[in-house]
């Protein structure tokens, strides 16, 4: 299974997600600049968290114009695994990939710290090996992470079964309904804020996150009837 | 405040008349010396470029004999100060580059910027020894919460080095946040930086190779910070706010795209000497790297990317414009260097060219407008040696008894009103506004004794700390400089580490008062013993110096930020007791020691006598046993003694899993003066039951004075004093307490 992990100018949590996916399922990725035009080799497209371009106008704001949102588009549409955390969700929701929005935080203030967050929705290709209404702890690092929807879109989401994420033991920016991370309609798009790419180890505080990558792996055995060899997949 | 853009500037002789030079911080005296070097009167470019080569924050004219009283080597030191950061050995073929330099003058007319480009040019010193960095810390000092300039500052301040950090993407892992009155109108800010470099890849600022080309790399050069150097050489006013115009303003996202195109230009092995623009920018850079070849330079000022209109070339040469970096290499890498820097969306421009003749030449519009020989602007700075004199409060102090105050009966009391003040309370208020996880390496994140960050691929991990008690220094600046060393060293042992060296920032008032010089020399001094006594040479550092206003000077801040190396990943160790039934261990003697001791301040309200005393021959041993019963994994939690004693230490033992502890002290002393003395060389440790006596064998066997306390259990804090109850609160009270008292001042 091949990972894409989008770099554009000011991203910072690329490095991490590299990581996080070697470590967990210990696949093929690569980082792809923001000019990149075709990613039709890959199998999973990963947009980390980070400033890119500064949070220039709004977060995420000029990066939904980078050559490579094209390609995005496109494997979005035939149905490739895209996950984007923090500044990854704020891009994919200013592309119109994934709903809502992502506004400053209730408390103006930028909140880096462990959070409770409750998957309610286990059946996207990132949440399958987690369990439905599962509490996990996964940390925070934002200050634009304030999910708004008007009422419509919410219903909606609700109705589409498309809220992925919500905060379970406090909600650390104001999101409505306390939405954490939401999925596309056709549920191959996933956003998050909370970082699942820093809890894949004990040693950092915490291993919750790492079922988001054996999950989308199982996905993609499943899609292509593979099997994922040396994955450590056996989480299921 | 706006400047002007057309300047009709005053010619050589009009300085000479008016004195035009002193508004520069440049004193009759040294303009003679200047115009001896130049054989002629300088113009004003060059006066310009001459006063900030020459102020004390670029020059340390005032503190060098001092600096040289630093040991400065060591086995492991691979770079020693002079260069960007000093660099130490931690094996497998890497090192670890790192510094720490403060932002005091700009933060306090300018708090968000101020902070932020502190923070910005410590990740460029950095990045220019061709390290990746890999961590941040501060260390902050604010007057009393209850003013609101203060909190204003406070806010700011946190708000600017958050905002800088996070969008570099590089953790703020820890630091520290003191609060007293004499830091009220004279803020500090120090920035540190920390990062990991190949031993083959470390690069120095140097001009190397006459006739090859100068490059300057990265956003257009304005007005901002213009005499940025000046202004840190010189006392607070009321005019300051009006120099608010000499802070530089940052622009994180650029220095991020600067840092990784510099890295990468870096790793491609062309570079023969690179430096970034820090203080007195283009000036500095150019000067500097000159003068480290033993080369001149010519700089053709027309080519500075320039995002103003009619820039003058005095405007060019001393603008403080961040995120810019000086470079040179060989003629046929410019097509490669150029290539690398456009990837990343930035400019890189010929601006120069290296020469022999030892002379710094600048031209601008066809002609040559200045001319000054590179060795006196580096070299020969005068170098003052100030007369130092012991202050009277000092001698005064020598004869006041700290243990004549009324016994304090209510200890419960006294240690809510400790864990209440601002100084040592929780400062998740502020860390949590850092990003302390990118890069995905922080084990032990803010809220320990020390932040420890993993190296990937080894088992290894850094350890870093930054540490002072300014009320140490002040009530006596030899013994202060001698605990700050230790209290840093006893932190990264702590956390695992071996300490391996430190990096200083000398934060003290004006030089021109003997009193100020004394309490400098005094703490160099004992800084450089503890140095000696502990193994961790000085590698690098910054001086801060007239950090004062019309109501006075500041406590003297020297602020140590150590490195250390975890040699296991085994071996990371954090000050939260880990579970029910660990035994509790207190090493090291308590002696009646609260002079400068937050138990004085908070429940006394004073600052007054002799600070705690320390033997660096009985600190060496404890940190040497610890570290080594760590290693053997016979230690659950450690937790050094500092502010607040052994209640406190207890008591922030407790808060992390809301743990309580049942504690019997043996002692001699007074209740409140065992509980609440700040004695050195004192460390809590606990051990799970099965090898509490293994840890106790092995700390008696080396000679460490040693107690065993109680047991971890239940959810309060339980202490008694040979036998009688002293203390017993419930530890979410208490912990309640330490967490709302800033949060609860800044609503």
């Amino acid at each position: 299974m091949k990972f894409a992990v989008l770099v554009f100018p000011g991203s910072n949590c690329d490095i991490d997600m590299r990581k996080a996916v070697e470590d967990t399922v210990r696949q093929p990725v690569d980082y792809v600049r923001h000019t990149a035009t075709d990613l039709s080799e890959y199998d999973a497209i990963l947009i980390p968290g980070g400033f890119s371009y500064g949070d220039y106008l709004r977060c995420g704001a000029i990066a939904r114009f980078a050559p490579v949102m094209g390609a995005v588009r496109q494997a979005a549409a035939e149905g490739k695994f895209i996950l984007g955390v923090c500044n990854g969700f704020q891009i994919l929701t200013e592309a119109g990939l994934l709903p809502g929005a992502l506004i400053r935080n209730k408390t103006l203030k930028f909140r880096c710290h462990p959070v409770d967050l409750r998957v309610e929705n286990n059946r996207t290709p990132f949440t399958s090996d987690y369990a439905a209404g599962e509490v996990i702890r996964i940390p925070i690092a934002h200050g634009e992470g304030n999910y708004y929807c008007d009422d419509a879109l919410l219903a909606r989401l609700k109705a589409n079964g498309q809220i992925v994420f919500r905060y379970a033991g406090g909600n650390p920016n104001g999101s409505v309904d306390d939405i954490a991370g939401v999925c596309s309609e056709s549920g191959n798009v996933v956003g998050m804020m909370p970082h699942p790419e820093r809890a894949v180890s004990e040693l950092l505080g915490s291993a919750d996150g790492a079922r988001m990558f054996t999950s989308v792996l199982g996905a993609w055995a499943v899609r292509t009837g593979a099997r994922a060899a040396g994955s450590g997949a056996g989480g299921r | 405040m706006a400047q002007q853009t057309t300047v009709q500037e005053p010619t050589a002789e009009q300085i000479a008349e008016q004195r035009i030079y002193r508004r520069f911080g440049v004193t009759d005296s040294e303009y003679e010396l200047i115009c001896g070097f130049l054989g002629r009167k300088p113009n004003y470019t060059e006066i310009g470029v001459f006063s900030v080569m020459w102020s004390e924050h670029c020059a340390y004219k005032n503190s060098k004999p001092l600096l040289r009283r630093f040991p400065t080597t060591g086995p492991r030191v691979l770079m020693g100060p002079g260069e960007g950061a000093g660099i130490v050995d931690i094996g497998d073929g890497q090192a670890v580059a790192f510094k720490i330099e403060s932002h005091n003058h700009p933060s306090a007319v300018e708090p968000y910027q101020g902070a932020a480009t502190g923070v910005g040019g410590i990740i460029r010193d950095i990045f220019s020894m061709g390290a990746r960095p890999v961590a941040l810390l501060n260390s902050l000092r604010f007057g009393r919460l209850e003013n609101d300039r203060v909190r204003y500052l406070f806010e700011n301040v946190v708000a600017g080095i958050a905002g800088y950090g996070n969008c570099v993407g590089i953790p703020t892992v820890g630091g520290e946040v003191m609060f007293d009155a004499s830091y009220e109108g004279n803020p500090l800010v120090n920035a540190m930086c920390v990062g990991l470099i190949d031993h083959d890849r470390i690069q120095r600022g140097v001009a190397k190779g006459v006739g090859n080309p100068v490059f300057y790399v990265g956003p257009a050069t304005g007005r901002d910070g213009i005499h940025g150097a000046t202004f840190a050489s010189e006392d607070l006013t009321a005019e300051s706010e009006a120099k608010r115009s000499a802070v530089q303003v940052g622009d994180p996202f650029m220095e991020k795209l600067v840092m990784e195109a510099t890295l990468e230009l870096i790793e491609s092995g062309i570079v023969l000497g690179i430096q970034d623009m820090g203080a007195a920018g283009l000036t500095c850079s150019s000067a500097e790297m000159a003068s480290k070849a033993g080369n001149g330079m010519e700089l053709y000022l027309d080519e500075v990317p320039q995002r103003e209109e009619g820039m003058t070339p005095y405007e060019m040469m001393l603008s403080e414009s961040q995120e810019r970096m000086l470079f040179v290499t060989e003629p046929q890498h410019e097509a490669q260097a150029k290539a690398i820097f456009e990837r990343w969306g930035l400019q890189c421009v010929k601006v120069g060219k290296v020469t022999d003749d030892g002379r710094l030449r600048l031209f601008h519009r066809g002609e040559q407008v200045a001319d000054m020989p590179v060795r006196a602007l580096v070299d020969d700075c005068p170098v003052y040696h100030k007369p130092s004199r012991v202050p009277d409060y000092y001698v005064k102090n020598a004869s006041v008894d700290t243990n004549r105050y009324a016994p304090v009966e209510d200890l419960n009391a006294a240690l809510r009103k400790v864990l209440d003040s601002p100084s040592l309370a929780s400062k998740e208020w502020v860390y949590s506004q850092y990003d302390y996880q990118v890069r995905t390496s922080t084990a032990v994140v803010p809220g320990s004794d020390a932040a420890v960050v993993t190296i990937r691929g080894t088992r290894k991990a850094l350890a870093m700390t930054t540490d002072c008690n300014g009320r140490y220094v002040y009530l006596d600046p030899e013994v202060g400089g001698r605990i700050a060393v230790a209290e840093a060293a006893r932190n990264i042992v702590c956390s695992g580490g071996e300490p391996l060296a430190i990096t200083d920032n000398l934060n003290f008032g004006s030089p021109e008062k003997p009193e100020s010089f004394w309490q400098l020399e005094k703490a160099v001094d004992g800084m450089a013993e503890a140095c000696r006594a502990l193994g961790t040479p000085v590698v690098g550092g910054n001086v801060s110096l007239y950090n004062e206003n019309e109501r006075g000077a500041i406590y003297p801040t020297p602020v140590v930020g150590m490195v250390g190396l975890v040699a296991d990943l085994d071996h990371i160790t954090t000050q939260s007791f880990k579970q029910e039934g660990d035994v509790v261990f207190l090493l090291g003697e308590t002696k009646a020691e609260i002079g400068g001791s937050e138990f004085q301040y908070a429940v006394h309200g004073v600052t007054e006598g002799r600070p705690p005393a320390i033997d660096l021959a009985a600190e060496k041993k404890l940190l040497d046993a610890v570290l080594g019963a760590i290693r053997q994994g016979l230690v659950a939690s450690a937790h050094d003694l500092s502010e607040g004693g052994l209640a406190a230490a207890l008591a922030e033992s407790c808060f992390e899993r809301g743990l309580g502890v049942s504690a019997d002290f043996a002692t001699p002393l007074r209740p409140d003066l065992a509980l609440f003395s700040e004695s050195q060389s004192r460390i809590l440790l606990s051990a799970p039951p099965e090898r509490a006596d293994a840890l106790a064998a092995w700390l008696k066997a080396r000679g460490i004075p040693l107690q065993r306390l109680g047991t971890v259990g239940g959810d309060r804090l339980v202490v008694k004093v040979n036998g009688r109850p002293a203390i017993d609160a419930s530890v979410s009270e208490l912990c309640h307490i330490w967490k709302e008292a800033i949060p609860c001042r800044m609503r």
